[in-house]
């Protein structure tokens, strides 16, 4: 079933011209550009980077074989290496000369293994006797060693993303030397050793390049040894040991995932996944350095998922003319033509194909059948929002028995990612209003992932459309909706209202006040203005609603206007009045609207107490006790007249 | 309002009689209407001693003054008699079912100086209605939580049936009656809330909605701590009469040195078993026990189609209790037992040693002094809450208050008052010595409070019982 592949290559491969007698081709890890050279660059040399469709074209003399052909960053100075002595630069800076200029190495009698570029002018040569760092001035067309370090070098790898090159040192060549370079400095790093399965006698160079990795995961710059089994060794397989390699401090081995299985294997790390792919099976692993095993203390990980081979690839027949007709051709894949580049790049070179690996998440739902393990596993994935939505919205329609316990973990993980975002963010807010002054500090703003789901997320894409399926009981829908309002609250995150709505709303739709109004009394459903006015909407089928509205409009304090109109609305025109005194506002109130109020009650007495009110007001604050025109009293005062006569009115006292 | 208590402190050489049960009997008119088959009209009479021939003319007494009355107000028949000894209380709570319970008035013997027989006085005026009322409703209600209705049992097996489940009912119900410490909770009939945070209390929510996931017969849910209420899945007024089981009866039965939070001594049931505390107040005593019964006392609750019959299952773990309802219908046995043990047992266990830590770290941020001086009743029709400081706990016997029974009186005589009107009223009554009263009511809720300041004025007490609205209840609405 093509739902179970969880691997595949990317949609829109990069295409070039496949290798051939003519056709060189190189892959440089450092911009992801695959070079086509077509007769050593006399008949045309054709870059095409991972992004850019626009592909560079150009011709170069042929002076010799390609060894080695990579730009600088943005594509400002080629380097190309035809010898072992020494590399060739062309600018590509377009006010500069077009001219080539060339840099021997400077170790005596020092055979160059390559060069990688550091920065847009900084370059770094390998030799087998050290490495020379070197500044490029293009202007010039000269170079300048900045700094270079003596030591034997079997092979070396570099890794781009952190500017470190790795070298192999000794002669089992199992002693890692890394460097690091950054802005024209050049620093050496604490030095390592792999552990060999068994060490040769006589000594001789044991480890090879193709068993060794580096890629970033997690932030973090890991080596990572494909280790094969000994043969002597009653050991089940090969693994994989990662060596965690911190920019201070010494390396140390970290991780050991096991692949209970031999053959030929190659490494990629895609989305923080290690990714295994074994090429006599036709399968590919893959590790989660995160997930760990709760049985095992050591770092001991075994393959998240069953292994299962990468999705059929159809190669899409273009060419000149792309013919309708004809079928698509499948790819091989795992074909021994492949290179395998960090992080997540494979190339075809005979094809002329180069993809990039991903990871399709959704045939993982049905892989991992632990739903806590897959949470832990989604959330630390890069596109995983609508998987993680679509996992929870499934969890609920399925309501199996003991499904809340699991229901409560998956939101706790959420709340957990969640959480933590809206800490980040918040004590960036702080320091970016107190120290707004002090420029020294850059704070950086937290990136927002794809794992963080807030409420609104599950309200619009679980929870609405969970509440609303005819098939789920209430009893449930309560049940989960109550589970996460307390997962939030467990991670102290203020719960939305249109969450405490939607409960509401449920809990009318079955009649169930009772319930609201247990969940009310113990503040379970925070107040606010929205869910006040939500619960005096209930009052017609619920009246106690009434006096919870009542209730939770008093507690938010800046309600009182509202708690006025409720108690009009009522026709409690004297509590009204008495409610506003004790809050200190009768001064301010409009006479009119109470005196309007009091009338339509019919009742005269409480005419009469709610107009002696406000004249005596009016006397208090004005020395009269008659009405202002801006009252726009005046019909109340006629009709005060009317019935209690003329010399009712209050006199004018004269002090 | 104010209103000057007409009573003073009593005097010393006198004997106080407490009032008393004299009769409580239940019949119906219908089932006798021919002169000489009157005694069928009886379906219960207590106590049942007395001489047939006098059963039969109290009945009829009854009956006589019930229709007699009716002819003045047919929509509002007669609810008391008072007379000099005696207050007579009528209740008809199904169609021709009345139930009557005859109460003797309280008693002072005045010793006589000359060696003459003591003189009775009997106070016909001390017994007030509306308590005595809502002590009557209440048996009824009892009896149909644990039996249903009168008609019911007359439809299962005619008047045999019901004369056997009363006399089954209240010859044990009436024992538990202690008329002479009814009050204005009685009246109420309200509940008291345990006082809990948000977070502990999701938990619960969380707790209860697992268990009856897990174990779906459960249609029905409440949970209990320290005799207080915190979830009830079942409706308010059954909640209200099952609640009033649990705290005068059930538990107290099954008190015991109550344990008290993590600090209690672990009490592990049997080896191996996981650790908890979880017990069955009702059903099996003991779970090993090979000859343990699993049955399980049966309420009746209303149901949309007149009532349902459940088991009721009660569980507790130290202070926690928690009762799972389950329909009649359901053979309930060791395996579910067994099941329900395993399940709640450690989780209740857990949650009641959360609730404890919770509610000791809130009363220590809230701090002893914030504990009211003032002694109070507070009721909300609403949700029935109740807090009284007026009243020590209540246990199966009686009920303690600590305040003189004069003053709980003047607190039954305000909220008769406060019946009559609908609106929002105050009333400040002046009581002996330095005591006032004083009485609140806004919207549904009713507050009592009782103050002991010497000279106080009418202004002094208003403002006290202003800063007691604002402390104790700033967090609702309550008008002043």
């Amino acid at each position: 079933m093509s739902e179970e592949h969880y691997l595949e290559l990317c949609e829109s491969p990069v295409q070039f011209e496949n290798a051939s007698a003519v056709n060189n081709v190189f892959f440089d890890e450092a911009n992801k550009q695959v070079f086509a050279v077509r007769s050593g660059g006399a008949t045309g040399v054709v870059v095409k980077g991972p992004d850019d469709k626009n592909s560079i074209a150009f011709r170069m003399d042929d002076k010799g074989e390609v060894k080695c052909i990579k730009f600088s960053f943005e594509n400002k100075i080629l380097a190309v290496q035809r010898t072992s002595k020494s590399v060739d630069f062309i600018n590509f800076i377009p006010e500069y000369p077009h001219l080539e200029f060339s840099q021997e190495c400077k170790t005596k009698n020092s055979s160059l293994l390559g060069f990688c570029w550091t920065n847009w002018n900084e370059i770094v040569f390998i030799t087998d006797q050290g490495i020379e760092f070197y500044q490029v001035f293009p202007d010039k067309r000269s170079l300048k060693l900045l700094k270079s370090q003596s030591i034997n070098v079997n092979w070396y790898m570099y890794c781009p993303e952190t500017s470190v090159i790795l070298l192999s040192t000794t002669v089992q060549g199992n002693v890692l030397q890394p460097f690091a370079f950054k802005n024209g400095t050049m620093s050496k790093m604490s030095k390592f050793e792999i552990e060999l399965p068994a060490v040769p006698k006589p000594a001789k160079l044991s480890l090879s390049e193709r068993d060794i990795a580096v890629a970033t995961i997690y932030g973090q710059l890991y080596v990572m040894y494909l280790k094969h089994h000994s043969r002597t060794a009653n050991s089940p397989g090969a693994e994989v040991v990662l060596y965690h390699l911190p920019r201070e401090g010494p390396c140390k081995k970290t991780h050991t995932l096991k692949l209970n299985t031999t053959g030929k294997f190659a490494l990629n790390v895609v989305d923080n996944l290690v990714v295994v792919h074994h090429q006599s099976s036709q399968t590919s692993f893959i590790f989660d350095i995160k997930m760990k095993d709760p049985d095992s203390t050591l770092n001991i990980h075994l393959p998240v998922l069953p292994p299962w081979s990468i999705h059929p690839y159809k190669i899409p027949l273009t060419g000149p003319v792309a013919v309708a007709a004809q079928a698509p051709v499948s790819c091989e894949l795992y074909s021994s033509t492949w290179s395998v580049f960090q992080p997540d790049i494979i190339i075809s070179a005979s094809e002329g194909y180069l993809w990039h690996l991903q990871v399709k998440l959704q045939p993982v739902v049905n892989l991992l059948q632990d739903k806590g393990k897959l949470m832990d596993f989604l959330l630390r994935r890069r596109d995983c929002k609508m998987v993680i939505l679509s996992v929870c919205s499934q969890m609920l329609i399925k309501g199996d028995k003991g499904n809340l316990p699991v229901v409560a973990t998956v939101f706790d993980k959420l709340s957990q990612v969640y959480k933590e975002y809206l800490e980040a963010e918040q004590s960036y807010t702080t320091a970016v209003e107190s120290g707004a002054s002090r420029a020294s500090t850059v704070h950086k703003r937290p990136v927002r992932t794809q794992a963080v789901i807030d409420q609104s997320d599950m309200y619009t894409h679980v929870l609405s459309t969970f509440t609303e399926r005819k098939d789920s009981s209430h009893k449930f829908v309560i049940a989960v909706l109550m589970e996460y309002i307390r997962s939030l609250n467990q991670f102290q995150i203020t719960v939305q209202h249109y969450l405490y709505e939607l409960v509401i709303k449920t809990l009318v739709q079955h009649n169930l006040f009772y319930m609201l109004h247990q969940f009310l009394q113990y503040h379970v459903l925070s107040d606010s203005k929205p869910l006040a006015c939500l619960l005096l909407s209930l009052e017609s089928t619920y009246p106690p609603a009434h006096q919870l509205s009542l209730d939770m409009l008093k507690r938010l304090s800046t309600a009182n206007d509202e708690i006025v109109e409720v108690l009009l609305s009522k026709q409690q025109v004297l509590g009204a009045l008495r409610f506003v005194r004790s809050v200190g506002g009768h001064d301010n109130i409009s006479a009119r609207k109470f005196l309007d109020a009091a009338r339509q009650t019919k009742d005269q007495m409480l005419f009469y107490t709610i107009f002696r009110f406000f004249e005596q007001r009016n006397q208090r604050l004005r020395g009269s006790p008659s009405f202002t025109p801006g009252e726009h009293c005046e019909e109340h005062v006629a009709f005060f007249k009317q019935l209690f006569g003329e010399q009712a009115l209050m006199k004018p006292v004269t002090v | 309002m104010l209103m000057i208590s007409p009573r003073m402190a009593t005097g010393m050489q006198e004997k106080q009689y407490s009032p008393s049960l004299l009769s409580f009997f239940i019949y119906n008119p219908k089932f006798g209407p021919r002169e000489g088959e009157e005694e069928k009209k009886i379906l219960f009479y207590h106590p049942s001693e007395v001489e047939k021939n006098e059963k039969i003319r109290n009945v009829g007494l009854c009956e006589a003054i019930v229709q007699f009355t009716r002819t003045f107000c047919p929509s509002k028949p007669a609810k008391s008699l008072h007379t000099q000894k005696n207050r007579q209380f009528f209740f008809e709570p199904e169609e021709n079912f009345w139930i009557v319970m005859v109460v003797r008035n309280p008693m002072v013997e005045k010793a006589n100086k000359e060696g003459r027989p003591a003189a009775t006085e009997y106070q016909e005026e001390e017994l007030l209605d509306n308590v005595y009322g809502a002590v009557l409703q209440q048996c009824y209600s009892m009896y149909k939580l644990f039996n249903g209705t009168f008609g019911r049992a007359m439809e299962a097996g005619a008047v045999e049936l019901l004369t056997q489940k009363l006399e089954k009912f209240f010859y044990r119900y009436l024992q538990t009656l202690h008329l002479q410490s009814c009050d204005l909770l009685d009246v109420f009939g309200g509940i008291s809330f345990f006082p809990l945070d948000k977070m502990t209390y999701l938990k619960i929510q969380s707790f209860v909605n697992r268990v009856e996931e897990s174990l779906s017969l459960i249609k029905y849910t409440t949970f209990l701590y320290n005799d207080q209420l915190i979830w009830s899945s079942l409706e308010q007024d059954d909640m209200r009469i099952l609640y009033k089981y649990l705290t005068t009866s059930l538990f107290p039965r099954h008190s015991e040195p109550e344990l008290a939070g993590r600090d209690s001594p672990l009490r592990p049931e049997v080896a191996g078993n996981l650790l908890h505390y979880g017990r069955f107040l009702t059903g099996p005593t003991n779970l090993k026990d090979p000859d343990a019964k699993f049955r399980f006392p049966r309420i009746f609750v209303n149901s949309s189609d007149g009532y349902e019959e459940l088991h009721l299952i009660v569980y507790k773990a130290m202070s926690a209790a928690v009762c799972f309802m389950i329909s009649a219908s359901e053979e309930l046995g060791r395996e579910f037992c067994e099941q329900l043990d395993g399940l709640v047992g450690p989780q209740l266990t857990l949650l009641a040693s959360d609730i404890c830590e919770q509610y000791n770290i809130n009363r220590r941020i809230s701090g002893p002094e914030k504990e009211p001086q003032f002694k109070f009743i507070y009721f909300n029709h609403m949700n029935l809450a109740e807090k009284s400081t007026i009243h020590m706990r209540k246990t199966a016997s009686v009920s303690l208050t600590s305040v003189h029974p004069d003053l709980m009186k003047i607190l039954g005589d305000i909220h008769a008052d406060f019946v009559r009107v609908d609106e929002d009223e105050e009333i400040i009554v002046k009581a002996m010595t330095d005591y006032w009263v004083v009485g609140k009511k806004s919207d549904q809720r009713e507050l009592y409070v009782i103050l002991n300041q010497k000279n106080a004025n009418l202004i002094e007490v208003n403002e006290e019982v202003k800063r007691l609205c604002a402390t104790q209840f700033n967090n609702i609405f309550f008008l002043d």
